[in-house]
């Protein structure tokens, strides 16, 4: 999915020469394309992503789209003040990219988890936050919005990606959804492929769900969310994020806010400080975030009387 | 020297301080100390130094904004009624300045973003080949923010000598003198050794600053160390580290518009 961004961005950049790629020294053997082709416009930092953060600000408000691109956790958090005070404040296409959502660095340890970035950049105003599900809604979401006047937040997978069910499609403030039935799969972009797994394995027992796909978090795709949970009887939210702040809070406050009657379970990161570490799979499936677990979820929910 | 138009002629350090002390009284807000050390650099940026039309200012130390909208209501960037709002409700005018005002480029408020913030301009400006400078004005303190230290190390790095530092060397943070707190009396060499040009000034000298400040950078960042007194010009305030935070009472008030007639 990194890959795809740079190869959709090096090209972006071509014909447009606002684009800018800085990373605080991270992408080896990522970002080597943008880099060859613009070398002009490609900014190693150093290890240093507060000033990244404000120096695309600063850049930005001389009338380029800088991209800030590191891990989830450090592009999300270390300059995540600098992004408020600075993109946010002033309503400047700054676009951060964080690589690795969730546990895609997962034996790297909890250092390398982002878990929380979902959260933090959905309580700032004005921000876009896009978690494509693969490499053709990474390709898709920056051709139709790369150049759009607010600031950004991008959460993209470390590895290529590919659900053809999705045919590329990418709406910004839309949900894109897969099958029918009367139990809602709400998945955010990472956790697209443990839900459509889940989807094809409950269909062949006879289980019908619908797989809703956000990959755009914000603007939140509410409309989608209350047109296709009001006739549902239940609705799952999976993310590999902490349960609070994330997808799941997102579609529980659009129930909440249209008083609709469906049962919500939020599935997502429940691990405390502390615990042993190890792959994406691994931690994925401790955390119930596999498709055996969503499995269970969904034949859980359904046992609720309607 | 170089004159900023009709607004530029009339600005003196006296007329800014009085009206520093005026309004601080009216609105009973504190914040003096750092405004009344920084009005003679103020001086001699916008009568004698900035171009408006290329170069930015970015006032990183925002919460001595009320020096810098004392200058703008004398060259008549802001009106006289809308200095009188300061700090009262509904207005553009708080204790730290606010992007739409004229003039300022960016909002700033929390310690440590300006420099980053005018280091992106500044390199901006040489990517697109566009004219004009960037001066940052920093506190001394203000130095303790760690993401300062990762500006100084990218502008010395890519030799952006469209930037200029002036930093604000009153001696004194919030609760306590710099060097009861973190020392900073090396602060030229540390900077020096970071790829910049640094140059030693009287902060209160606006003839002096103005020589330093229209010297561009040759080749390298410029880092400008104007010495200054925090509450200069009121014989009590001078040193004090309470006049940070403090407001003006009848009796302060008549004695500092004695001292700054």
């Amino acid at each position: 999915m990194r890959k795809q961004f740079v190869a959709t961005l090096t090209e972006l950049a071509v014909t447009d020469e606002r684009v800018v790629l800085l990373t605080a020294d991270l992408g080896f053997m990522v970002l080597e394309p943008f880099a060859q082709r613009h070398p002009d416009r490609f900014f190693n930092v150093g290890v240093a992503e507060a000033n990244m953060i404000s120096l695309a600000a600063g850049m930005a408000s001389e009338g380029f789209i800088p991209f800030c691109y590191s891990i989830a956790t450090f592009a999300s958090m270390r300059g995540y003040e600098q992004f408020r005070n600075g993109a946010v404040l002033h309503e400047l296409p700054v676009r951060i990219v964080g690589i690795g959502g969730g546990f895609a660095y997962g034996s790297a340890g909890f250092t390398h988890h982002a878990l929380e970035d979902v959260a933090l950049m959905r309580v700032q105003p004005g921000v876009g936050i896009v978690a494509p599900a693969d490499d053709a809604q990474v390709d898709r979401a920056l051709r139709d919005h790369y150049a759009r006047p607010q600031p950004m937040y991008l959460r993209l997978a470390k590895e290529t990606e590919s659900h053809p069910e999705l045919e590329g499609h990418f709406r910004w403030g839309h949900l894109e959804t897969i099958g029918d039935g009367d139990i809602v799969i709400v998945a955010l972009g990472s956790m697209t492929g443990v839900a459509l797994e889940a989807h094809r394995r409950l269909l062949a027992d006879g289980v019908h769900t619908v797989v809703a796909v956000a990959a755009s978090i914000a603007p939140a795709p509410t409309e989608d969310l209350v047109r296709l949970l009001a006739s549902k009887r239940a609705c799952i939210t999976i993310e590999d994020h902490r349960p609070i702040g994330g997808l799941g809070s997102l579609v529980a406050e659009a129930i909440a806010d249209h008083g609709l009657g469906v049962r919500l379970i939020r599935r997502g990161v429940i691990d405390r400080i502390g615990e042993t570490s190890g792959s994406e799979e691994f931690l994925r499936r401790r955390n119930g975030l596999d498709v055996e677990g969503l499995i269970a979820a969904v034949r859980e929910v359904g046992l609720v009387p309607a | 020297m170089t004159e900023n138009g009709n607004g530029a002629r009339s600005l003196s350090s006296i007329r800014v301080r009085r009206s520093i002390i005026d309004q601080s009284k009216r609105a009973h807000v504190g914040h003096i100390g750092s405004a009344l050390s920084i009005t003679d650099i103020l001086v001699a940026l916008f009568a004698h130094v900035l171009d408006p039309a290329q170069d930015v200012f970015v006032l990183s130390k925002g919460h001595a904004a009320l020096a810098h909208y004392c200058v703008m209501e004398q060259m008549g960037a802001i009106s006289r009624e809308k200095l009188d709002t300061y700090c009262a409700d509904d207005t553009q005018l708080g204790v730290h300045p606010d992007h739409t005002l004229p003039g300022v480029r960016f909002s700033t408020g929390s310690l440590g973003h300006g420099l980053s913030l005018g280091a992106g301009v500044a390199f901006a400006k040489r990517m697109a080949a566009r004219p004009g400078r960037v001066f940052v004005l920093v506190s001394d303190a203000e130095l303790n923010e760690g993401s300062v230290w990762e500006a100084f190390m990218f502008a010395g790095h890519h030799k952006l000598d469209n930037l200029c530092v002036i930093l604000d060397n009153n001696g004194q943070q919030a609760l306590a003198p710099t060097t009861d707190v973190i020392d900073l009396s090396r602060i030229g060499a540390s900077v020096t050794s970071l790829g910049w040009e640094c140059d030693r000034v009287d902060g209160h000298d606006v003839d002096a600053l103005v020589g330093i400040l229209q010297a561009p950078g040759t080749g390298a960042p410029r880092f400008v160390i104007a010495d200054t007194l925090a509450g200069k010009g009121v014989s009590f305030m001078e040193r004090q580290v309470k006049w940070h935070y403090l407001p003006l009472d009848e009796e302060q008030y008549a004695q500092a518009m004695r001292e700054l007639s």
